[in-house]
């Protein structure tokens, strides 16, 4: 086996043996890029010397014995809204073309402290807005096991990047469903933390009270790697939860005994592909041959999640999205363009106005819109509030389900892989690729997407567990479970 | 309750977004479609719920006020777009 087609684990213990060296590894990984990348166009940015330079160094540094930190020497891709000092940070958008921050998110320092070697900054949708990542200004990304495909949103870029072994752990964020659907479409891990249990200090902000960043890898016991590495409460982030880490790698293989998964009948409707449908029984029937025992589950607000997320994700974005207005970063209109005063607009409006206009794409701008339209006076209460609202009542389902039950299974999307350009003109067709991604982020809770089938022209189908908070220790053990029985997260993309 | 073009140009203002007539045209649409849609929360009795608006149990998490290192001017003011020794420049204000 292809060293680039081996786990993160597998691959730390080479390194720690001195059977393997960061470079070779890291050189091995830039060899796959170079030969599939033009196909693919999963980063926006490689950072391929200063890789090889940290490589080399953390090669040096194992050699003279020092001490070194859990991801030494393995290459990491990085979604492109995490900031990272002196290296050009984006969001997929013209708004920040030639923007560099001066500091690392918090998640970036943490995988500096742990020694991983930062390849390259992922594609994505534009601010992270969308479920294809069609929606990036700068490129579009193929899914690695049909190119004519998308490969999710709005972390396609990292879902891709794990696909196409182009890195073995790649860091994405979930807002409404942004790792686990893109996971579930590239056939990979992806793992949403319960909100509050990564910080988001230098993740640019979407929708504060959904946003969270999370582990994409290949398979489970890499993602509890990644996980260990990320988690963690933040002084920098306000919203970030004091709550004690568990031991997730050292966990991840004990199995659950008298596990209960819940199955939520409103999820198998006529909108659900017969295919993921099948796999997901299937997956279903794997648990049980482990021993788990299945109850069924009403969640009867789930089906206003859709609605829920599309008031409140949009709001919350109206707000995040106003420091983009060309003063202090970031792309400004033409001084020429604002200079000529026209009837009661003054200049510093119109430049407010044009920045935003020609930096934003349509589908920002959209969701802009409709969030100012839905915080404005004489609409608030009716929209906004009456949201937080349901959004109280879908968080009490989990919290009711919960009780009766260790976990939900269930699916993660309601069709596979669909083509390039295919829901561009219906942005609430594509809005309802996230009905059981959403309400999550809305609860708070964590979620998982692990690969567990092929549709019949070979487009990858994932099912998604999903915890209580702070339970991803339960979370992670429960889809190894999973992995241990099946062989679906060996499978890779016929090139 | 559809949107009318008038009242996306509004919105547009408070946005500090600029719309072509197009997009004025479009995002009326757009809106309007998906106004109809999310306004299903109706059916739903929400009279005795609380809003929940954040899904921690914590509230004003405050730090010592005591001054820390900050970013240095130069740091701060390294991507601007227009900047002169000390701050950054843009149209007058009053």
């Amino acid at each position: 086996m292809s060293i680039i087609s081996k786990s993160a684990t597998q691959q730390r213990e080479m390194l720690r043996t001195g059977e393997l060296t960061s470079v070779e590894l890291t050189t091995a990984y830039l060899e796959q890029i170079k030969l599939r990348e033009s196909a693919v166009k999963a980063f926006v940015y490689l950072d391929e010397e200063r890789a090889l330079d940290t490589a080399q160094q953390i090669d040096v540094r194992r050699a003279a014995g020092e001490p070194l930190g859990d991801l030494a020497g393995i290459p990491v891709a990085v979604k492109d809204n995490l900031c990272t000092q002196g290296v050009p940070t984006t969001c997929a958008s013209k708004i920040l073309n030639g923007f560099v921050p001066p500091y690392d998110a918090t998640v970036i320092a943490k995988l500096k402290t742990a020694d991983a070697v930062l390849i390259g900054r992922t594609n994505m949708d534009e601010f992270a807005m969308g479920s294809s990542t069609e929606n990036s200004a700068i490129q579009v990304t193929n899914n690695p096991w049909d190119l004519q495909c998308i490969p999710g949103g709005s972390s396609g870029g990292s879902a891709a990047c794990i696909a196409a072994e182009f890195a073995p752990l790649a860091l994405g964020s979930d807002t409404g469903g942004s790792i686990r659907q893109p996971a579930a479409l590239c056939g990979i891990v992806g793992l949403k933390p319960s909100y509050g249990r990564v910080s988001r200090y230098g993740l640019v902000a979407f929708a504060s009270s959904l946003d969270q960043i999370g582990p994409m890898t290949s398979n489970v016991e890499d993602a509890a790697l990644l996980l260990q590495v990320l988690a963690g409460h933040d002084s920098h982030d306000s919203t970030s939860a004091d709550v004690k880490v568990d031991s997730y790698v050292e966990n991840v293989t004990q199995p659950l005994s008298d596990l209960t998964l819940g199955v939520v009948d409103e999820h198998y409707g006529d909108g659900l592909d017969k295919e993921i449908q099948a796999s997901i029984k299937e997956a279903i029937g794997v648990y049980e041959s482990l021993g788990a025992t299945i109850k069924h589950i009403e969640m009867p607000h789930a089906s206003y999640g859709i609605a829920t997320y599309y008031i409140i994700a949009p709001c919350e974005a109206s707000s995040n999205l106003a420091r983009f207005d060309g003063a202090h970063y970031g792309y400004r209109t033409e001084p020429s363009s604002v200079d000529q005063t026209s009837g009661s607009e003054d200049a510093l409006t119109r430049m407010y106005r044009l920045s935003r206009a020609a930096g934003f794409g349509d589908e920002v701008k959209r969701r802009i819109m409709l969030g100012t339209y839905a915080l404005s006076e004489g609409y608030y209460d009716a929209f906004y509030l009456k949201a937080l609202k349901v959004r109280r009542l879908i968080r009490q389902d989990y919290d009711n389900a919960f009780e009766a039950v260790d976990l939900l299974i269930g699916p993660v999307t309601a069709k596979s892989a669909f083509k390039q350009g295919e829901k561009t003109s219906d942005p609430l067709a594509m809005y309802m690729e996230d009905l059981f991604t959403v309400t999550a982020n809305l609860a708070g809770v964590a979620g998982i997407s692990l690969p567990c089938g092929l549709t019949a022209t070979g487009l990858p189908i994932g099912v998604q567990l999903q915890s209580a908070p702070f339970q991803e220790d339960k979370l992670l053990r429960a889809a190894y479970m999973f992995q241990n029985a099946t062989d679906w997260h060996q499978r890779r993309p016929d090139f | 309750m559809a949107l009318t073009r008038d009242d996306v140009e509004k919105v547009s203002l408070l946005a500090r977004l600029r719309l072509t007539d197009d997009e004025l045209n479009s995002m009326t649409e757009h809106l309007s479609q998906i106004i109809q849609y999310v306004n299903q929360l109706d059916e739903i009795n929400t009279d005795d719920v609380t809003p929940l608006a954040h899904t921690l149990d914590i509230t004003n998490v405050l730090a010592d006020d005591v001054p820390q290192d900050c970013l240095s001017r130069e740091a701060a003011l390294q991507n601007a777009p227009q900047r002169d020794e000390e701050c950054f420049r843009v149209p007058a204000v009053l």
